[in-house]
């Protein structure tokens, strides 16, 4: 404290004081709401509460339950597969469009829209949508048929084998407008002057793409991979929405696992031992990303 | 001075609404919202509005399932309600042990409600510690087939009079292109007709063993092995339904889509909206014509402890307003449920609600597994039944394996 008043310079504490405090009420809510709502979570995940939160510790129970419970089995399952094919069909086929839309086309405004439109919709009204147009009854299937096609079957709602690519579908329909517009942004910003390099080099087209473009947006991919991500983890409305989980449980997700158990089943601590699965798988995939990302640069 | 002329300001603005608001409004929170639950409800309001408080209506759709959690949440969460509806059981046990319900021993008493609720274990779901929480507003039971009259014409057979003609019958139905038995997608469906499916073919006494005792062994053995198999001919049976809600599935029936369909009586109340009559229209066979036997659960308000006492005291009026013969009459009639009291005149009831009182009268009545088990538990099954009726590789004695292991673990 005296060697700053000598040197005259204000405490490193006092330094930017105004917007330190401007932000004090952003990292109050980061703390206290988040963490410490996380923290709580997990600590009566290990309680045996039931409508109301109780401090009756009983060690793993909760978790060796839900380990055991189909239904959870079936969520993860679910969600794997939902997560991974999400992940690459949204992010190759919005390059696909970003790609063509980058061509000089005629109209681009109007593509640009129509593809981003779905991205407008919530997804319950994407689930209902699609859940008419999946019906068998009156939809995709009853108008082939009608054009002919008698015995056409495409009932993917309905069979619990495929029904959760059923969802991927309306998943699909809705999210691949937003990726291919960042990633149409990321290709506008790259410079005119690296594709007239690679023109005078004779490299064609897909090669600069793939090799040069590509490579250099890796700001704009990692933005998009979180995006999709965080919408994956956190899937609830769209199966709500399109089968409520059926038929059965064959489209049932963690996140409704959460809610249902702790809502449905007044099962507060089944409940929170789902949701801190669901943040651990999360934070498995994000710490090491995060130590390579981040710790790599500050040594380098 | 500026900030406590603005703290006197801020505080008229808190104060004001109070002073202003009506007290003896009262927010009703159900989940009755397909018509004929709405018809019926809204003679409640018309009785509770008669004695000059208000019935504000707060109805939230998608079933128990979905409203129960939002009026938990507000009762916990510091917003009651005036008084909300709740499947008398064990679904309201955890918040009266909180103490956030409020107790209405004195108006039960002052209206002698153990004299005239019948039967008795509507009263005694409602007691916890000697002290009566809820007031039940009618009897539903589970234990029904409706039979739709005319598919059964256009696939040219007679209409079953039991569980085994109807499963004989189905082949025949299936020809005529008519689903057999119509169950839908939502998950308390199909846990529900195994339940009725269970005391119809293994009887009252395993149906106990189960679900009170929750004997593991019972439910394990050969008794429920043969209500498996009945299942396993139930989802054969209710293959091409694709529907979700109960009462699309019930307009099955109305509409002769399906041949039948195990719901409870509350599907009645959609048979009257159609303009359907009892016997004529559609057949109704009570324990599925097995096992003349219904279960007593049912609907009950619960009021929540609140700090307003004129409103406390639109409470006990909407309490007893709801139990009066008169409203007990109309609001049953319209709903297809049955009356909590034995000494009202039912005169205009129709034959499915004559056979079920005349079940009442006798004293042919078990109690639900709402009663017995507990939301966890029940949910856990929902699961189960859910899987079971829609995966037709899951074998009836894998199902029944997890049924014991449920019941083992029950609470």
């Amino acid at each position: 404290m005296t060697g700053q008043a000598h040197t005259g310079r204000p405490s490193k504490l006092l330094r930017n004081l105004s917007s330190k405090i401007a932000s004090i009420p952003m990292m109050l809510t980061a703390v206290v709401i988040f963490l410490g709502g996380t923290i709580w979570t997990v600590v009566y995940s290990f309680t045996n509460s039931k409508l109301l939160p109780r401090a009756k510790f009983v060690g793993l129970d909760q978790y060796e339950r839900l380990w055991d419970a189909p239904r959870w089995i079936v969520s993860i399952q679910n969600l794997a597969i939902y997560g991974f094919f999400t992940l690459v069909f949204s992010l190759v086929m919005g390059f696909l469009l970003a790609a063509l839309m980058d061509q000089k086309i005629r109209f681009e405004n109007t593509f640009r829209t129509i593809f981003l439109y779905p991205f407008a919709l919530s997804f319950i009204v994407t689930g209902l949508v699609w859940q008419w147009i999946l019906n068998p009854e009156f939809g995709v299937q009853s108008v082939v048929r009608s054009l002919g096609w008698t015995s056409f079957t495409f009932d993917p709602l309905y069979n619990a084998d495929i029904v959760i690519y059923g969802v991927l579908i309306a998943g699909l329909w809705q999210g691949t407008g937003l990726v291919m517009c960042l990633l149409l942004a990321g290709l506008r910003g790259i410079d005119e002057d690296i594709w007239k390099a690679a023109r005078v080099d004779g490299i064609p087209m897909w090669k600069t793409y793939l090799f040069i473009v590509i490579p250099m947006m890796r700001p704009v991919f990692i933005t998009t991979l979180v995006i999709i991500a965080s919408g994956i983890v956190k899937v609830y409305d769209l199966v709500v929405a399109q089968t409520s989980g059926g038929p059965g449980i064959a489209s049932e997700v963690p996140a409704k696992y959460v809610y249902d158990y702790m809502f449905q089943a007044q099962n507060l601590g089944q409940g929170f031992a789902a949701s801190t699965m669901m943040l651990i798988t999360v934070a498995i995939i994000i710490i090491p990303w995060a130590y390579l990302e981040f710790g790599g640069r500050k040594r380098g | 001075m500026k900030i406590r002329s603005m703290a006197a300001a801020l505080a008229v603005t808190v104060v004001l609404p109070f002073a202003a608001a009506n007290a003896t409004d009262l927010e009703v929170t159900h989940w009755w919202t397909s018509g004929g639950e709405a018809a019926a409800v809204a003679e409640f309001a018309k009785a509770f509005d008669a004695t000059g408080n208000k019935w504000v209506d707060g109805a939230i759709a998608g079933a128990g399932g979905t409203a129960r959690p939002i009026m938990i949440s507000r009762i916990t969460g510091g917003d009651p309600m005036g008084a909300t509806q709740f499947n008398h059981g064990r679904q309201a046990e955890e918040l009266v042990e909180a103490g956030l319900m409020r107790d209405l021993t004195d108006v039960a008493t002052r209206e002698n409600w153990k004299e005239i609720i019948k039967p008795a274990s509507l009263l005694d779901s409602c007691t916890f510690d000697g002290k009566i929480y809820c007031a039940p507003v009618n009897i539903h039971s589970w234990q029904w087939l409706w039979l739709s009259n005319a598919a059964f014409e256009k696939a040219g057979v007679a209409v079953p009079k039991n569980w085994d003609e109807f499963v004989a019958a189905a082949p025949a139905l299936e020809k005529a292109g008519i689903v057999p038995l119509a169950v839908g997608g939502q998950p308390w469906q199909a846990a529900g007709a195994f339940d009725v499916l269970m005391v119809a073919i293994a009887g009252k006494d395993t149906f106990y063993k189960v679900f009170k005792d929750r004997d593991a062994e019972v439910a394990g053995g050969p008794d429920i092995a043969r209500v498996f198999k009945a299942a396993d001919d139930a989802r054969r049976m209710s293959k091409g339904t694709n529907v979700q809600d109960w009462n699309q599935a019930t307009n099955m029936v109305i509409t002769g889509k399906a041949g039948g369909q195990i719901m409870g009586d509350w599907a009645q109340g959609e048979f009257a909206l159609a303009g359907q009559v009892a016997g004529k229209d559609y057949t109704c066979l009570p324990g599925l014509g097995v096992n003349d036997i219904i279960s007593t659960s049912g609907d009950a308000f619960y009021f929540p402890l609140l700090k307003d006492e004129e409103k406390s005291k639109a409470q006990e009026v909407l309490a007893s307003t709801l139990l009066a013969p008169a409203t007990q009459v109309a609001f049953n009639l319209k709903k297809g449920s049955l009356p909590v009291r034995g000494d009202v005149d039912l005169a205009a009831a129709n034959d499915c609600m004559k056979k079920g009182l005349d079940i009442l009268a006798k004293g042919n009545v078990i109690e639900a597994p709402d009663q017995m088990l507990s939301a966890d538990s029940q949910k856990q099954k929902e699961d189960l039944f859910s899987e079971f009726f829609a995966n037709p590789s899951m074998t009836p004695e894998d199902a029944q394996k997890r049924f014991a292991d449920i019941i083992a673990s029950a609470e």
